[in-house]
């Protein structure tokens, strides 16, 4: 008889691509939950049509590269692509702002560089910021949460697909929106005398982002991907807000705690800085580039002109992450630890 | 208690140990024909001393080493050489290589063996002489000539002896089963090896997973310590991780240390050696015994019943899969060594060699052949899985792209190919394959730039002579000419025309006077 010759390893471990990709939209699960009792079903709308669009997109542009659009399609990852975006996205969004973003996303971001495993920037991040900059309007107009009103319902949501804006009573200022114009109030009456504001950041906003930390706990917990990103952005965060903190002044930047638990802090710590593809790939590359990340996001909220920061930085530090790999290889076995790697 | 320390990455695949009965030694016989490589080992092949038609008896030699790195060959029974010539081997390449066939008679007839009783009355370099003798290689799986790793005790201070008994691989028992059944065997090759290569102590590794073997070994360990031993004698057992068992990795397990890059276990004053390759040596020095045989694992699930062989070396393996009842409907791969490292064999006529440890045979749901593999998503699961401690993710994005130079500054010398990066991969990338095809890329470069630059260096010195010859030649020239010049301005220091006139006219003159003076007066 005649035996396959094949190279080794002859096992394998039980991981695939495909499984890590369904773990992650796995791992949305808690956040989005929160996200939809907070705002509504919005954000599931976006999650669906988005979908459709994503592997609509796809195979068109697969086929276009003349590859086997089956094997594009079954591996989830542009479904990854889609729901992040989408939980990023305004709830409530017209079908055209998702169109765009979605193809942004897709085309511009992904199969531009060459698909899956080539793209330098977060595909995501790539369509979010292509909107936020052409559509401003639409891009800022948030749904109050659940608290402060009583959030639309399905039929306000495909209402709103169809291009017909909330009304104003049901959209309202972000927290870190609010705090960014803050211009008098010390933190402690901007906490007391607004209602946006929580317990310990905005109202439902805190509960979205713990429950995205919950999700990418857990996705550490499967070792997905490794702590050193996330956690050095939360800290690299966290130590900027605690030096503008300024023990909650006028012109105080906010809390640490305030800055964790607000926008897509989390959301992005664990679910959009982990993309391998395009973040540094050694753990100690990944510790810088996560603090440069949580840093970055810092000085936009505090400082620039857009609501939340999370996509900017990740952009900037994806383009810095091919230096950074540069300058981490790691100490390989049987080196000598002082010497260049 | 010796201190274990812990290393980076490893994976923790299916142990599959339980399959193959560990503990158990089958006896497997004795074939019609035994099929013997000349090259078991790495460095240069045996060199016939046989020919065909030569009877041989059990224990002659049939095949002796070539140069330092080198080991011999034995005949494993008595009978008659019938064919010389290239046969299927087990080698990654699967190209056929020479082999000795012999024809058994059945009647194993055996030469005269030149035991010893106390090796202590011998020195280091006349048992080193011995084990080379007994064609002893490596039996761990890198067949490295055993006598020419003993020889590091001339150039290095040895205070360690490392027995690995590891057995990382899954499936394979092949060690345990001999940990187990010959543990006293272990302990005495294991001190003669320390007595040679002048080590203080002695370190049996094993991993927690064989604990049969870790108490057979503490036993043999006990009672030798009892007044016997000259040597310090440690049973160590260490959590079960794939790879633990590379000579590196377990270096760094029981002491600490990790082997220089590029360096030898020696560096440190460690030399390891492989339980089986203790059993030879203990049995080359006192018994004068060759290496003939050793314990294969036979497993996987396409056996109706794997097992541990006693098979003499040249076995057929097509001879050991009939012992253990091969079901041929359900397998597609026939692999020499483990699932991690081991190789595909083309063929079952591949005999059993100095360092075949384990034949798996296992069924297509056992171990499914590898999907197409997608794009590197860099995940960096392969980084948390190599236990060099290096970026696979990133070595195979410059051995795609051929840049040498990266792939180098990435320390892709310092890859053990263990495979632990590939198992891992969720895009089922075979990673390993890519390392191995740009180290011999490398390699290759490397060698063709040497002889590129020797012939530079050639061109360039008999450019060089050429120059210099000419030079000779023309200063040569110049010196002549000079010397010519010298000597017509020292012989006339006037115009040479005027003096060739002047002379004309003096021989006229003459010619004319003698004209007169001949001239008779009228």
């Amino acid at each position: 008889m005649s035996w396959l010759r094949i190279t080794s390893p002859h096992g394998h471990g039980p991981l695939s691509t495909q499984r890590v990709m369904q773990l992650v939209l796995l791992a949305t699960l808690p956040g989005v939950v929160a996200q939809t009792w907070f705002f509504g079903p919005g954000t599931l709308v976006n999650i669906v049509v988005g979908g459709a669009l994503a592997l609509g997109f796809e195979w068109l542009a697969v086929s276009l590269r003349g590859r086997e659009p089956r094997a594009a399609l079954e591996d989830f990852s542009v479904l990854v692509t889609s729901t992040l975006l989408c939980i990023a996205l305004p709830p409530y969004s017209p079908w055209w702002l998702l169109v765009v973003g979605i193809a942004s996303s897709v085309l511009l971001g992904k199969h531009l560089f060459g698909g899956l495993g080539y793209n330098p920037f977060n595909p995501a991040m790539v369509g979010y910021v292509v909107l936020l900059i052409s559509f401003p309007l639409q891009m800022s107009s948030w749904a109050a949460p659940r608290g402060l009103t009583t959030p639309p319902g399905l039929t306000d949501a495909l209402s709103a697909l169809l291009g017909t804006p909330l009304a104003d009573g049901l959209t309202s200022a972000t927290p870190l929106d609010i705090l960014r114009q803050n211009k008098g109030l010390l933190m402690e009456d901007l906490y007391a005398t607004t209602p946006q504001f929580g317990r310990w950041a905005g109202i439902g906003w805190e509960w979205v982002n713990i429950g995205f930390l919950i999700g990418g706990l857990w996705l550490l917990y499967q070792r997905v991907f490794t702590w050193h990103a996330p956690v050095a952005m939360l800290a690299g965060l966290g130590l900027a807000a605690l030096i503008g903190y300024d023990g909650g002044s006028s012109i105080s930047g906010g809390s640490p705690l305030l800055h964790w638990l607000s926008g897509a802090t989390m959301f992005g710590a664990f679910f959009i800085i982990t993309d391998p593809v395009s973040s540094a790939t050694s753990n100690r590359g990944r510790l810088l580039f996560g603090a440069l990340i949580g840093i970055v996001i810092y000085l936009i909220r505090t400082q620039g002109n857009y609501p939340d920061a999370v996509a900017f930085a990740v952009l900037i530090l994806n383009f810095a992450a091919p230096l950074i790999d540069q300058y981490t290889v790691p100490r390989a076995y049987g080196h000598n630890r002082r010497e260049d790697p | 208690m010796r201190r274990v320390y812990g290393i980076h990455g490893g994976i923790h695949p299916p142990e599959e140990k339980g399959l193959s009965n560990p503990g158990t030694v089958v006896d497997a016989g004795l074939p019609e024909k035994l099929v013997l490589p000349l090259s078991q080992h790495i460095g240069a092949p045996a060199k016939a001393a046989v020919a065909v038609g030569d009877h041989v008896l059990g224990g002659q030699c049939l095949a002796s080493a070539v140069g330092a790195v080198s080991a011999s060959v034995h005949a494993p029974t008595s009978g008659i050489v019938t064919a010389i010539e290239p046969r299927p081997v087990p080698h990654p390449s699967g190209i056929d290589n020479l082999c000795i066939e012999i024809s058994c008679d059945g009647r194993d007839q055996w030469v005269d063996l030149e035991a010893i009783d106390d090796y202590r009355q011998f020195t280091p370099h006349e048992l080193v002489e011995r084990v080379k003798k007994a064609g002893i290689a490596g039996m761990g799986g890198a067949g490295f000539p055993t006598a020419t790793k003993l020889l590091a005790r001339d150039r290095y201070a040895i205070d360690t002896l490392i027995i690995n008994g590891t057995e990382c691989e899954p499936y394979i028992t092949a060690d345990d089963t001999l940990m187990q059944t010959a543990a006293e065997a272990i302990v005495e090759g294991a001190e003669i090896l320390a007595y040679i290569v002048g080590a203080s102590t002695v370190i049996f590794g094993v991993e927690d997973n064989k604990p049969d073997a870790l108490q057979a070994l503490q036993q043999a360990v006990n009672a030798r310590a009892n007044g016997q031993s000259d040597h310090q004698l440690e049973v160590v057992s260490f959590p079960t991780k794939y790879p633990s068992g590379g000579e590196k990795q377990l270096i760094e397990i029981l002491t600490g240390q990790q082997v220089p890059s590029g360096g030898l276990p020696a560096d440190l004053g460690i030399v390891c050696q492989n339980p089986g390759t203790a059993v030879a040596v203990g049995d080359a020095v006192l018994k004068g015994r060759p290496l003939v045989d050793r314990i294969v694992t036979l497993t996987g699930r396409a056996l109706g019943k794997p097992a541990n062989y006693r098979a003499r070396l040249g076995t057929p393996i097509a001879h050991l899969l009939a012992l253990s009842e091969f079901n041929p409907s359900d397998n597609e791969r026939l692999i020499h060594g483990g699932p991690m490292m081991g190789f595909a064999l083309g063929t079952d006529a591949a005999p059993v060699i100095k360092t075949t440890n384990c034949v798996l045979v296992p069924t297509r749901d056992e171990l499914p052949v590898p999907p197409a593999a997608q794009a590197c998503i860099r995940c960096g699961l392969c980084a948390e899985a190599c236990p060099a401690e290096l970026l696979p993710q990133q070595l195979y994005w410059y051995a795609r792209a051929k840049d040498h130079e990266q792939l180098e500054r990435h320390n892709l010398f310092d890859c053990i190919e263990c495979g632990a990066c590939s198992w891992v991969c969720p895009s089922n990338i075979p990673l390993v394959q890519y390392y191995r095809a740009a180290k011999g890329t490398i390699q290759e470069a490397k060698e063709d730039k040497l002889r590129s630059d020797r012939a530079r260096e050639r061109f360039e010195a008999r450019q060089e002579r050429v120059a210099k010859e000419a030079a000779e030649k023309e200063a040569k020239r110049a010196a002549r000419k000079a010397a010519a010049q010298k000597k017509a301005s020292e012989s006339t220091d006037e115009d040479p025309v005027q003096a060739a006139i002047a002379r004309a006219k003096a021989r006229k003159a003459q010619m004319t006077a003698d004209t007169k003076q001949d001239t008779p007066e009228p």
